[in-house]
């Protein structure tokens, strides 16, 4: 997020460079001089520039220790061991990308991914379309009640995962949640929702109310961050609330919009914290390759696969990286990235 | 560029994990829960999770000078072994001597985990323990583990629900059938019990009571298996359960669950098909019926002239491979729940059921009146006879995928999209299929 805000910085910065550049150009009369002039402090600056770097570096260096420690070298060796097989009877064995080979043909990874994609199609919508609305309607108002409604809407982000998937699985049990009570009092039966049919729709009911106040919160402060004088044009030339919503806010905010969905995005492929704790109250319809990650945790912790998991993860991590890649490339222009 | 970075390390999470659970395992292996009473001794680190094991510990490092025990409890059953599991992997951080359930004894030993502790004088013990005991730390020759608490099978069950609606205590499978439709025709609010698809353990004792052997495995002949999952007892077992399942006549929640637990105590199943470690388990349970009268039986019989006794669950001690004091280890695994003392803690805090000899046909045992059943002598009752005619069990060496697909089957059966027949085969088929693929020959 924090790197698309900062290349739109940066690419208006540069431009009102090329600006007061161009107007000192025009203002300080003769070319020459002006090559003087920017040509001396450029090598002065070139020069501090990297005595700064060096400060800059030493700066940096405790993070890229980390960084190589916990994430660099963990993938290398990751890695490594994908490329090994080992089964329970015969031992290990190097086989190379024989475990790539397996996994694009292993019905339990292929079926998950189809699973993941599934979530995506009806998740992503679900969450933007809450996000977006709310953020709109909270834009519109300006009491103190708006206020009370974002951090509202934000609670359920502020909830740790696991504990959020708890709460929903007590809320869904039909023995302690409100939903018999509910259901009976209207005269309906009480839905089962973890049978294997309905648990879908229960997994996705869990993300949409845990992630659509976050999104919430970031179209919220792309929505603040526009002019409010564009809204006065607007409202000049006859426009509308709803037009001003559709033709000026979400055309300004699509940058917003396409990172929002590339965080979904990546969640979604990566699935895993609400059925790992489902599964625990719905082993049936929730098994343990319901989604890719699931799988891999599976392979490595249940049936002591450690190789084959990894080539798991780095097949999803492939998947997660090249799907993530064609999306910002298909919204480059809305996504101000070029 | 961040965000791609993100996507790629959010999949090695699990590598990374993986990484950062073996440093957490060896620090724990070196951090006692317990004092240490003789500092100058051999100090041997164990995993366990039974409650109220603090006084057993005490009590072994009060009585020996040269070996002590430096306990941890790196959590229970899956969590444990996840721990075990990882720390194998790495080469580092397991304990010298861990609490296994005998059913992944196998799952450890193939990937050479546990010490084959014949070497270490496990045979001096053996007098000490039942056949099945026995049989079940032992593969073959080898001994992988010194067995402490057992779960032979029995029936609990409400009195007060029964009576209400006119039912004796069933003693076949089919009085318990019949028994079921009744409850059902007086309109009770309950039902007779629960048919768990996620039973694992217990599933598998059912089978087993009809005479079910579903894996043949042997330490000394690592990479050859027998898979038997669909014999006809298994076959006709399933059927019977789906029967009463499609007919409303039992309830199909997931076992260990907080709304199984609830429905456990507060009347909705009127019987608990129960190992011996049951009364324990319910005792720690809230929100319980107030008017529950609870009493023991055996458990149901399909041939009463015949019956078969089964185990559900029971726990060992078996020694790590990675121990760096393999004799003092073997001594904590053989003595540790080798004395009286220890095991009226083990019996009357952590309600263990014992399978050490000495204390299990002692007179104290037989007779002891447990509170929670009206004062009932349920091991004189129905849990001695349990654990003497239980023969022992072989498990494979894959038993956590094995059970996974059980449930899969079992809940795919319930669900009404395939018959139990064709559940079994399936099941059958898959562990074939991934015995293969795991290198094993079919016998």
């Amino acid at each position: 997020m924090a790197d698309h805000e900062a290349s739109a910085h940066l690419f208006t910065t540069d431009r009102l460079d090329e600006e007061t550049s161009m107007t000192t150009q025009t203002t300080a009369g003769p070319q020459p001089v002006a090559t003087r002039r920017t040509s001396a402090p450029r090598s002065r600056g070139s020069r501090l520039e990297r005595r700064r770097q060096r400060w800059g570096w030493l700066f940096v260096s405790p993070f890229l220790a980390v960084f190589a420690l916990f994430l660099v070298f963990p993938l290398f060796y990751a890695f490594g061991m994908s490329l090994f097989t080992s089964t329970l009877a015969t031992g290990t064995k190097f086989t190379g990308l024989g475990n790539y080979a397996k996994a694009f043909t292993d019905p339990l990874f292929l079926e998950g991914l189809l699973r993941v994609a599934a979530f995506a199609i009806v998740m992503i919508p679900a969450q933007l379309i809450v996000a977006l609305a709310a953020a709109l309607v909270l834009d519109s108002l300006t009491s103190w009640l708006s206020k009370l409604s974002r951090l509202l809407i934000f609670v359920p982000y502020a909830i740790p995962v696991v504990i959020g998937a708890l709460m929903w699985s007590f809320l869904y049990s039909p023995k302690f949640g409100p939903s018999a009570t509910l259901f009976t009092a209207v005269g309906l039966p009480t839905p089962d929702f973890l049978a294997s049919d309905t648990v879908f729709g229960s997994l996705v009911n869990i993300v949409t109310w845990q992630w659509s106040g976050y999104y919430m919160v970031v179209i919220y402060a792309a929505l603040r961050s526009i002019d409010p004088s564009i809204y006065e044009a607007a409202r000049i030339d006859g426009a509308n609330g709803w037009q001003t919503a559709t033709r000026i806010k979400l055309p300004m905010i699509s940058s917003s919009m396409v990172m929002v969905i590339t965080f979904a995005l990546i969640g979604t492929l990566q699935f895993f914290t609400e059925p790992v704790v489902l599964r625990n109250i719905a082993q049936g319809a929730i098994d343990a390759a319901y989604t890719p990650n699931m799988y891999a945790y599976s392979l490595a912790f249940s049936y002591s696969q450690f190789n084959y998991a990894s080539a798991i993860a780095f097949s999803l991590g492939a998947l997660v990286f090249a799907g993530s890649y064609l999306f910002l490339f298909l919204t480059r222009k809305q996504s101000g990235l070029k | 560029m961040k965000s791609k970075l993100l996507a790629v390390g959010g999949t090695v999470a699990i590598a990374a994990a993986a990484l950062t659970g073996c440093s957490a395992g060896e620090s724990s292996a070196t951090e006692c829960t317990n004092k240490i009473v003789n500092a100058d001794a051999t100090q041997v680190s164990v995993w366990a999770w039974y409650p109220s094991f603090e006084e057993v510990v005490d009590l072994f490092n009060e009585s020996h000078d040269d070996v002590q025990i430096c306990w941890t409890n790196a959590g229970q059953g899956n969590d444990e072994y996840t721990k075990f599991s990882t720390a194998l992997e790495a080469g580092s951080g397991a304990p010298d001597v861990i609490m296994l359930e005998s059913e992944v004894l196998s799952s450890f030993s193939i990937r050479d985990g546990l010490v084959d502790l014949t070497e270490f004088g496990a045979n001096d013990v053996k007098g000490d323990y039942t056949e099945g005991a026995w049989k079940d730390v032992s593969s073959g020759a080898a001994v992988y583990a010194i067995p402490v608490d057992g779960g032979p099978m029995g029936m609990l069950y409400r009195q007060d629900i029964l009576d209400e609606y006119g039912i004796t205590a069933p003693t076949t499978w089919d009085e318990f059938a019949a028994a079921a439709q009744t409850l059902k025709d007086a309109g009770a609010p309950g039902v007779l019990a629960d048919f768990p698809t996620n039973g694992r353990a217990y599933n598998q004792a059912l089978f087993a009571q009809a005479g079910s052997v579903p894996f043949e495995y042997d330490n000394a002949n690592p990479t050859e298996i027998g898979i038997d999952v669909n014999d006809e007892g298994s076959k006709k077992v399933n059927a019977y359960w789906n029967d009463l399942v499609s007919k409303g006549l039992v309830a199909t929640d997931d076992a260990f669950t907080a709304d199984y637990n609830t429905k456990l105590v507060d009347g909705s199943y009127a019987i608990y098909v129960a190992a011996a470690w049951g009364p324990g388990y319910l005792g720690g349970l809230s929100d319980a019926d107030s008017d529950a009268v609870w009493r023991a039986a055996p458990v149901p019989q399909w041939d009463p002239a015949n019956p078969v006794q089964i185990n559900w669950g029971g726990s060992t001690f078996a020694v790590t491979s990675q121990a760096k004091d393999k004799e003092a280890a073997a001594v904590v695994a053989k003595e540790v729940f080798g004395t009286e003392e220890a095991w009226k803690i083990g019996i009357e805090k952590a309600a263990l059921f014992p399978l050490w000899k000495p204390i299990l046909e002692s007179d104290y045992f037989r007779d002891l009146e447990y509170p929670f059943f009206g004062g009932q002598q349920i091991n004189k009752d129905v849990f001695l006879d349990a654990a003497a005619g239980y023969t022992g069990f072989t498990f494979s060496p894959f038993q956590n995928y094995a059970y996974d697909q059980l449930t899969e089957q079992l809940y795919a059966m319930t669900q009404g999209e395939k018959d139990s027949d064709q559940a079994l085969d399936d099941l059958q088929a898959s562990l074939e299929a991934y015995a293969g693929e795991q290198g094993f020959t079919l016998k």
